[in-house]
């Protein structure tokens, strides 16, 4: 038996491939094996033989399976090491859909769009749009822009043609967001809280300039809101919106459609001729604003008597350079691909207050 | 509005600094654009004396100089003629900035001795335009001494030459602070001085104006007031110095003295006037409307046509000015003009406006007229000219001829201090609110504050609440929280609109496309390609390309296109989301999510993925974005969609008649005349085409799963080429609508071996037993009532 242990294992041990070990499989263990047969031969003996042949056969046989079991993995195991010697892959080629023409970009305006509406949702106010083609009772007159007076000059409005036997007052682009203060108040009565974002018009093209804008206005009414309140909520807004803290100091000014009205800066620096946003001790106008005048309120059927509130407006589009140092305005509206891709976002990188704006 | 520090001083008795003035200014409203001191430029130049000049022993011109100056003894090369030992010069030492020459002075070697410095010349310092030589100071002027500041010399011995001058942008509320007196007033308000209290003036008339004065009735209306008189005698010469170097200062010409003297008037009152020749006017002087048609040449040399009801000023031989905007050149004054009649009047601003504009004339008296000059101040200005005039040309005054009144302005409203705080939301104690109104010049009677005349906006009880606050700065504004509009979590804000907007925008970008936002207008011929007609154009269009509404966004789209291919940037996928507009009326206008693919999916790559891009790349992002809006997936393809699509390539995914999107192969007419290299792809999807979604709430249905086994059967028929899959599909899910679960098309081809026109379709259908697993006849029988149906619907047979 010992000699049987001996034959079989050193076979199986100098076995190189799988059908080497299978032959030894069944010489030694298979149907016809020695060891199958020895283990036949165990009937034929006496009790005492046999109890001592028996579980020694069995060993035998159990230790014949696990060693081929254990060469076949070692066989497998040298198998596929040399399979992976030959295996190899340029992994410096490029990836499949290349990055780049495969990233879809969203616009600088939509996304601050988005956020301006992120950061002022969470303070209450809705998001109220309107025409882009204004009647100008609603673009001038209810805003207290009566005819004729010089403030409907300064916004170098585009307007509609007529008809030849039209003779209503012609349209216009709307020059500002400040129409769909009306509309909504109309629609909506005291109190209100909403932001108007939009694109607005104006005859004008330089630089700083161009004939189409974003412009975001915004209008709180309540029975006692006042233009400390107005501070309050564009100082939380710029900060969320550039993400530090930033102050605004407040300048008197005029506009025919609040009273007292006044131009806001916010804090920046302007070292080395980049703006710096909440830093430093200089100032940037950034918006108009103050407290809706008595006749707009009247305009837009809510009484004056009773409610009163703050409106300002401000550029979207200028908030996007602000915050995001992109230089040129007349770019936003060129769909150079190149700048689209550089300036433009991701389409999972949706603003949010939790993540920051 | 520009102005000079000592102009300023005229009106206002203060101590405060240039830098303090300015703030104060920009925090008033009167905001500061420019300030421009020319002392500060002037600054580092010092005065030095000449102490030796001996020639230059390379160049017959040039003078070797040994000048004292503030830093010792220097020497200086000097080319001018009147270089000459014992002069008072001024000095650039080197590292000075000389302006006129834009030269930063540097230690040289001229011809090969040092210099260390210039001695400039006026030109070079911009005082004026003199050059023959360098400066030469009197030798015993005050602040002469070497080492002193040239602009300290100016301050002490020519204060007009350094006089800083500011520029303030004024808003249209505010025609008061059109003269320098309505600035001096607000200033003193703040507390940064005291407004000089001016004595009215009369000037006594030696004898009867010779020309009369009248306004007709129907004119009163727009023409309430004329002043007028004659000054005989004149001297019309050039103006005193201090009178033209102010109005230098602002940017204006000096004429001669009767011209600068009504410029001056313009500028510091706010109180346009005219001056005529009275000897070129004929006859009395009437102030009427036009009746159309009547021409005079202004003093701008332009010929200008009168409208009907213009306000015209004429003599016995018709108009010889245009009210309150320009006078006419034949009656204008001259070197030569001895007597000359001076006018003095009030004009409504709206009729101002509007002859202005009609004419095209901008000119500083339309600026200030329809603005709104101080109506209680026409005779008083004319008599402060009449004195001006007197003292500068000489000359007699007649008697004051006079038409018409100073319109009534006498209102008042009430005060309330409190109102104040709350609109405010600022502590500002109600004697301080009195005391900043009554600096303003309002007259205070009880809690009423009547407006004086040269505040023309004040008009309502608002208008005094901007005042106070205004004077009190608004600086000082402390924030206060404000509330949120209820308790706790806000609710969210956006509309259903608002939201698809945003979530057709996100899976655009998603699909990996570009978003642009491209203007609102386009050229005419690219409008007119998507259905745009007149309803669509711009009365005042800023240029051709930029004339019409775009009517869809897919114009702007290809145009985008074609710069970019002119740029080499030929693979493009973009989209915009925005209006496109239907008309020219308010609400004209729907709003769409239009994208367009031109070239490829991406440039050639060794995975080989990039492929040209077709129509089924638009349908793709048609069908992403609707599904991602909530649209139902129960939608139909519909052709015979609008011209500038291929009339073959083109489908509109539609809800019964309602269309939700179009998708397809643009038109090649539409691709050249827009100058895109195509072909070129598209999609359009309108979101508010929609249905809102029915469910409320954000539970979804329920989930049936089934346990049984599905079974996938394939068939393909031959069909005629123009069949459309969707028949195919319709019948085939028809064929059992409870077993069909599924039925997708894998396979298309056309080939010789199907025949002419035919082709071949072939489609898997799933099949979802609900409640005991299929058997082989069953199967059978589905299948056989799946090609009967497909084929009674196509016309076609299966293929075997």
């Amino acid at each position: 038996m010992d000699d049987l242990r001996a034959k079989y294992l050193s076979r199986i041990d100098a076995a190189t491939d799988e059908a080497t070990l299978e032959d030894t499989r069944l010489a030694a263990i298979g149907k016809k094996g020695e060891v199958s047969l020895a283990m036949r031969e165990l009937g034929r003996m006496t009790p005492e033989e046999r109890q001592e042949a028996g579980p020694r056969l069995n060993a035998l046989k159990d230790e014949i399976t696990s060693a081929i079991a254990a060469r076949k993995a070692a066989l497998e195991d040298a198998a596929l090491e040399e399979r992976l010697s030959r295996e190899w892959l340029d992994v410096t080629l490029p990836a499949r859909g290349a990055p780049d023409p495969g990233r879809g970009t969203i616009h600088p305006v939509s996304q601050v769009w988005e956020e301006i509406t992120a950061i002022f949702g969470d303070m209450g106010f809705a998001v109220a749009e309107g025409p882009q083609v204004e009647s100008d009772w609603y673009n001038f007159d209810a805003l207290n822009i009566p005819a004729h007076h010089p403030a409907r000059q300064e916004h170098d409005t585009f307007y509609m043609s007529r008809a030849a036997g039209d003779d209503r007052p012609p349209h216009v682009l709307r020059t500002h967001t400040s129409p769909v203060q009306i509309r909504t108040m109309e629609a909506q009565g005291a109190p209100l809280r909403v932001i108007c974002p939009g694109r607005t018009f104006r005859a004008d093209y330089d630089q700083t300039h161009t004939p189409m804008f974003h412009q975001v206005e915004g209008l709180a009414l309540d029975r006692d809101i006042s233009m400390a309140h107005l501070k309050w909520v564009l100082e939380q807004f710029f900060t969320a919106f550039f993400g530090t803290e930033v102050r605004t100091r407040f300048r008197a000014s005029h506009f025919p459609f609040t009273e007292p009205s006044a131009e806001v800066d916010i804090q920046c620096s302007f070292e080395g001729g980049t703006v710096k946003v909440g830093e430093g001790d200089g100032w940037l106008e950034v918006l108009g604003s103050g407290m809706v005048h008595p006749k707009v309120l009247r305009a837009g059927g809510i009484d004056p008597e009773q409610w009163q509130g703050f409106a300002f407006g401000m550029g979207i589009d200028r908030l996007a350079m602000l915050k995001y140092g992109i230089p040129d305005l007349r770019a936003f509206f060129d769909s150079d691909l190149r700048w689209l891709r550089h300036y433009g976002f991701g389409a999972l990188q949706v603003p949010t207050l939790r993540a920051g704006v | 509005m520009k102005f000079t520090l000592s102009w300023l001083k005229d009106h206002l008795d203060t101590d405060a600094s240039l830098d303090t003035i300015a703030e104060a200014l920009t925090d008033l409203g009167l905001e500061v654009e420019d300030i421009s001191d020319p002392a500060a430029r002037l600054r580092p130049f010092t005065i030095g004396r000449v102490l030796a000049a001996e020639p230059h022993p390379d160049a017959d011109r040039l003078r070797v100089c040994r000048v004292a100056t503030a830093a010792g003894e220097s020497q200086i090369i000097c080319g001018a003629p009147n270089a000459r030992a014992g002069i008072t010069v001024v000095v650039a030492a080197p590292g000075t900035y000389v302006p006129g020459i834009d030269t930063t002075i540097q230690i040289g070697r001229i011809r090969g001795v040092e210099s260390h410095g210039m001695m400039a010349s006026e030109r070079e310092l911009e005082l004026s335009d003199e050059h023959e030589g360098i400066i030469e100071l009197p030798e015993e002027s005050a602040a002469s001494e070497v080492g002193t500041s040239f602009a300290d010399w100016l301050a002490a011995n020519r204060p007009g030459a350094v006089d800083p001058v500011i520029e303030i942008a004024i808003t249209p509320n505010r025609p008061d602070a059109l003269g320098v007196r309505g600035i001096a007033r607000d200033l003193a308000a703040r507390g940064l001085g005291r407004l000089k209290h001016r004595d009215p003036v009369t000037v006594e008339g030696a004898f009867p104006c010779p020309i009369g004065v009248s306004i007709d009735d129907d004119a009163l209306d727009d023409a309430p007031h004329f002043t007028g008189r004659l000054i005989r005698g004149v001297v019309n010469g050039p103006s005193p110095r201090w009178l033209q170097e102010r109005l230098k200062a602002i940017g204006l010409r000096p004429i001669s003295a009767l011209v600068d003297i009504t410029n001056f008037f313009t500028f510091d009152a706010n109180r346009p006037l005219h001056v005529f020749d009275a000897a070129k006017v004929s006859g009395d002087l009437r102030v009427h409307r036009a009746e159309g048609g009547e021409t005079l040449r202004a003093l701008d040399e332009r010929d200008y046509t009168l409208a009907p009801g213009m306000i015209a000023i004429s003599d016995a031989n018709g108009p010889e000015s245009i009210a309150g905007i320009m006078g006419g050149a034949p009656t204008g004054v001259g070197e030569d003009t001895t007597d000359v009649f001076l006018e003095s009047a009030y004009w409504t601003p709206v009729r101002i406006a509007q002859t202005g504009r009609a004419l095209k004339i901008n000119s500083d008296a339309r600026y200030r007229f329809e603005r709104g000059v101080d109506p209680a101040f026409t005779r008083a200005g004319l008599e402060e000219a009449t004195r001006m005039i007197l003292d500068l040309c000489g000359g007699e005054a007649s008697d004051v001829v006079e038409a018409g009144a100073a319109p009534d302005h006498a209102r008042r409203y009430r005060l309330d201090t409190d109102r104040v705080q709350s609109l405010v939301g600022m502590e500002i104690d109600p004697a301080t609110q009195r005391a900043s109104l009554e600096a303003l010049g309002f007259a205070l009677d009880g809690d009423m504050a009547a407006v004086p005349s040269w505040r023309p906006d004040v008009q309502g009880e608002a208008d005094l609440v901007e005042e106070v606050a205004r004077i009190a700065s608004l600086t000082r504004l402390a924030p206060r929280a404000l509330p949120r509009p209820r308790p706790g979590v806000p609710a969210p804000i956006l509309t259903l609109a608002q939201s698809r907007e945003q979530t057709a925008r996100r899976s655009c970008a998603a699909l990996g496309m570009n978003e642009v936002v491209s203007y609102a207008f386009v050229d005419r011929a690219s409008a007119e390609l998507f259905g745009g007609d007149a309803a669509l154009a711009l009365e005042n269009p800023i240029s051709q390309d930029l004339s019409h509404l775009r009517p869809s966004l897919l114009t702007g789209l290809l145009l985008a296109a074609a710069r970019n291919q002119k740029r080499g940037q030929s693979d493009l996928a973009l989209f915009e989301v925005g209006a496109g507009f239907t008309g020219g009326e308010p609400g004209d206008q729907r709003t769409e999510a239009a994208g367009l693919f031109v070239g490829a999916t991406g440039p050639k790559d060794l995975h080989g993925t990039a492929r040209p891009r077709d129509a089924f790349d638009a349908k793709a992002a048609a069908e992403a974005v609707l599904a991602a809006i909530g649209a139902p997936a129960n939608a139909q393809i519909r052709r015979d969609g609008e011209a500038w699509w291929h009339p073959g390539r083109h489908g509109q995914i539609s809800l019964g008649k309602k269309v939700l999107a179009v998708f397809g192969e643009l038109h090649p007419r539409v691709l050249r005349a827009m100058d895109v290299k195509g072909p070129a792809v598209g999609f359009v999807v309108w979101p508010d085409a929609v249905p809102a979604p029915r469910r409320k709430g954000a539970a979804r249905a329920r989930l049936d799963l089934s346990d049984l086994q599905p079974v996938e059967r394939d068939f393909a028929f031959v069909l005629d080429a123009r069949t459309e899959a969707q028949t195919v599909v319709a019948a085939a899910q028809g064929a059992d609508k409870a077993l069909v679960a599924d039925v997708r098309v894998f396979d298309r081809f056309e080939g010789a071996s199907l025949g002419e026109g035919k082709i071949s379709l072939a489609i898997a259908v799933r099949l979802q037993p609900q409640t005991a697993t299929l058997t082989e006849p069953e199967i059978e029988a589905v299948s056989a009532k799946i090609v009967t149906k497909v084929e009674a619907a196509t016309g076609g047979t299966l293929r075997r």
